[in-house]
């Protein structure tokens, strides 16, 4: 049985790399995708321009003038001269941010009252628009707490901020673990739920059939090819992470192990289960994008699942990127080792469970 | 070739609606069409949330005095954060490394007496889980805005003149609430035409290649630009009926304003289906094999229109090396155009460029596919 087995898998990881058309189409992507994403892929905001309106010219605006114009978020600052450039600047996305100071900007604060500062941003990209907010708010309160303390006042309260597992927010660091997860789920599960629908359009699933090999043989020799290129993917992404992007990689590598064997698993689950209810290339592929798309954008890697509605937490629960995700963030930042990797290890584990058998049932359906 | 004319209405028809018949007797199709738009923006729509609506912090107090007392409570009284207590530090670090909390606040023994001296100052500690960047600046930032607040109202109660010497009055424009939604749902618009524009397109005209009708079609009297005619328009309908659909919702269901012209949106939205359709009858005729032409298509169409146009991630934050490949993705203009268009209404220079843009790469993509099916037909 095992002779057969070894040959059918040794079949399809043939049919998997003979072609190199197909052997290109594993790797390249990959590797463009490791180049361009985690540069791509970032919602910090960089580069950002700062318009300023200085109705009021006087020595305290000025003084905010450069600081804003230090700043290291914001490269570029543009002044304008009226409210109709600043309009303007904004509506052409020229900058993010407009500032405006009123005219008796600077005579308010000699008198010592409180000045108000007008900061308009550009809500059309309303992520971006916030961020650059806090930057310029926190420019603008580093001012104000540094005129309290010049007139003597004290400053009874301060927070102090620290962030765990990724001390300055190096977007990538969240990037990488979750590229990890994303790159490999393409592969895999085009190549699970693709080969199946192939063979049947080609007929050859009939002859697979006929032999002697049973149904869950030749799931079994399907899953395999699936396992061994979404293992290898990730592998080279992981690396790629520890080695080439530097992310820290702080827990235990064979959890990581473990784990990737787990997720490769479900999702050979989920192609299999695409695949036993398609009849063509074409619906297997657009089944495979029903289910890829929303199982990334649910996956807590481009917003938080906690931001969601209670019914697409449900859809996340269910999603085994969530749970990936999650797990390969911990060990990469958090020390994660089995115990803590648990509780999303099961959720991958019970859904492999489900799709597999689902698959089964009707694989077992046909052949009957 | 045989046929005088480049076009004969009749044959055109004729394979318009073969094409047409075909798209209409696969199931798959009417799913494509009607259900994954629907479903797909449900998803944009109400997945990709990023104000931050519901933050979960854990607080642990170790100053039982009232000072401490009404700084947690007025965490706690954040319609934005989800406050929970605990008693040790080791369980919060717990929760956080278990991703249970996005982070916490610690108030030290000494808090309300360091308040009460002079001189001194009085540490509100806040850790963040830095494994989630973007969450985390939201955490800092919430917990920022409850202590200045507490400040203002702590000094107003004791009687202190208490303002800032600069107060930020913060606007925004187009948006005037922030929400993420009113940029993620029209760039959606973008991916889910995309999808159906070079993914679908991609398979189908693979799928004729291997089967060998492509060979067949070839060999009749029907003309190149019959065929790619052919294969363009009745797919260009369904990429039209899927935008209006997704219009419908975004404007109904979402309720994201649209204060453009609707003529200009048909005008864009035809430009960008002409480059995918375009890019999938290029892949397609390329590889001529379904395996591969869907693998590719996903991997030309749909990440980088997903990835680098500006969809989520801000192309200007990019490094100029990146920011220059964005270029070059057609999806990058459709989403800025769609954004203007969507909640700015005209602004001339945004969309000029954009129109420039759409029209080359419809043409560059378009032009290419034609050429190849020429060298094939030779």
């Amino acid at each position: 049985m095992f002779g057969r087995l070894f040959t059918l898998i040794q079949k399809e990881l043939l049919l998997a790399f003979r072609d190199p058309q197909s052997r290109r189409l594993l790797i390249l992507p990959v590797l463009l995708q490791l180049l361009l994403f985690p540069f791509a892929a970032t919602l910090e905001v960089r580069n950002a321009t700062l318009a300023i309106l200085d109705n009021d010219g006087g020595a305290q605006a000025q003084e905010l003038v450069k600081r804003f114009a230090a700043a290291r978020a914001f490269p570029t600052v543009h002044l304008v001269t009226d409210q109709a450039a600043l309009r303007r600047t904004i509506d052409e996305q020229r900058a993010l941010v407009g500032v405006e100071f009123p005219g008796d900007f600077s005579r308010r604060l000699q008198q010592g009252a409180s000045a108000p500062l007008l900061v308009i941003v550009d809500g059309r990209r309303s992520n971006s628009a916030q961020i650059a907010l806090g930057y310029v708010q926190s420019i603008v309160e580093d001012y104000s707490d540094e005129r309290v303390q010049a007139a003597g006042g004290a400053v009874p309260s301060r927070v102090v901020l620290r962030n765990r597992y990724n001390p300055n927010l190096e977007y990538r660091w969240f990037l990488l673990p979750s590229l990890v997860a994303i790159i490999t789920t393409i592969g895999s599960l085009v190549v699970t739920a693709l080969s199946i629908a192939r063979e049947r359009e080609q007929g050859t699933f009939e002859q697979l059939l006929v032999s002697p090999l049973t149904p869950a043989l030749i799931m079994f020799g399907k899953t395999v090819p699936a396992l061994l290129i979404a293992f290898g993917q990730a592998l080279i992404i992981a690396l790629a992470a520890i080695f080439i992007y530097r992310v820290p990689f702080t827990g235990s590598l064979p959890t990581l192990g473990v784990c990737m064997i787990l997720y490769a698993l479900s999702l050979a689950g989920f192609g299999l289960f695409i695949s036993s209810i398609c009849t063509t290339q074409q619906q297997a592929f657009l089944g495979v994008f029903t289910f890829m798309v929303p199982a990334i954008m649910l996956s807590g890697f481009v917003a938080p699942v906690e931001n969601m509605p209670p019914f697409f937490r449900g859809i996340a629960w269910v999603d085994p990127l969530s749970h990936f995700i999650v797990i390969l963030k911990g060990v990469f930042l958090k020390s994660y080792g089995l115990a803590l990797a648990w509780p999303n290890m099961w959720p991958l584990l019970l859904t492999t469970g489900v799709t597999a058998s689902l698959a089964y049932w009707m694989f077992r359906r046909q052949v009957a | 070739m045989s046929g005088h004319r480049p076009v004969s209405w009749r044959r055109l028809r004729a394979l318009c609606l073969k094409e047409s018949l075909q798209i209409v007797r696969d199931p798959s199709s009417a799913l494509i069409a009607f259900v994954l738009p629907v479903v797909l923006l449900m998803i944009f729509g109400y997945g990709i949330n990023l104000d931050a609506s519901r933050l979960h912090i854990g607080v642990l107090s170790e100053d039982p005095g009232p000072e401490a007392t009404r700084f947690v409570a007025a965490l706690a009284a954040s319609p934005v954060l989800e406050t929970h207590p605990a008693a040790v530090r080791s369980a919060l670090d717990h929760a956080l490394a278990a991703g249970d909390i996005r982070g916490y606040v610690v108030l030290q023994s000494d808090f309300g007496a360091r308040l009460a001296r002079p001189g001194a100052t009085a540490p509100v500690q806040v850790i963040t889980d830095g494994s989630e960047p973007n969450t985390a600046s939201f955490v800092a930032a919430y917990v920022q805005g409850v202590w200045s607040t507490w400040l203002a109202e702590r000094a107003a109660d004791r009687g202190e003149a208490f303002a800032p010497p600069v107060e930020v009055i913060a606007r925004s424009w187009f948006n005037p609430a922030a929400l993420s939604r009113n940029f993620i749902v029209p760039g959606s618009i973008a991916l889910i035409m995309t999808i159906i524009g070079a993914l679908l397109t991609s398979l189908v005209i693979a799928r004729e290649w291997e089967r060998g009708t492509m060979e067949a079609l070839l060999s009749t009297a029907v003309t190149r630009s019959e065929l790619l005619l052919s294969k363009v328009l009745p797919y260009y309908a369904l990429g039209m009926i899927s935008m209006l659909l997704c219009l419908a919702m975004a404007v109904w269901q979402f309720g994201v304003p649209f204060r453009g012209s609707f003529v200009l949106l048909l005008v864009y939205a035809t430009l960008f289906l002409g480059s995918s359709l375009g890019l999938g009858l290029l892949l397609s005729t390329v590889l001529r094999n379904q395996f591969n032409a869907a693998q590719a298509a996903l991997n030309a169409a749909f990440l980088p229109a997903t990835m680098l146009s500006g969809f989520v991630f801000e192309i200007s934050s990019m490094p100029a090396p990146v920011r220059a490949v964005t270029y070059l993705i057609p999806a990058r203009y459709f989403i800025a155009s769609l954004q203007t268009l969507f909640q700015a209404g005209f602004v001339g220079r945004i969309l000029l460029d954009d129109f420039l843009f759409l029209t080359a790469s419809a043409a560059l993509f378009l032009g290419l596919s034609a050429l190849k099916t020429r060298r094939r037909l030779d």
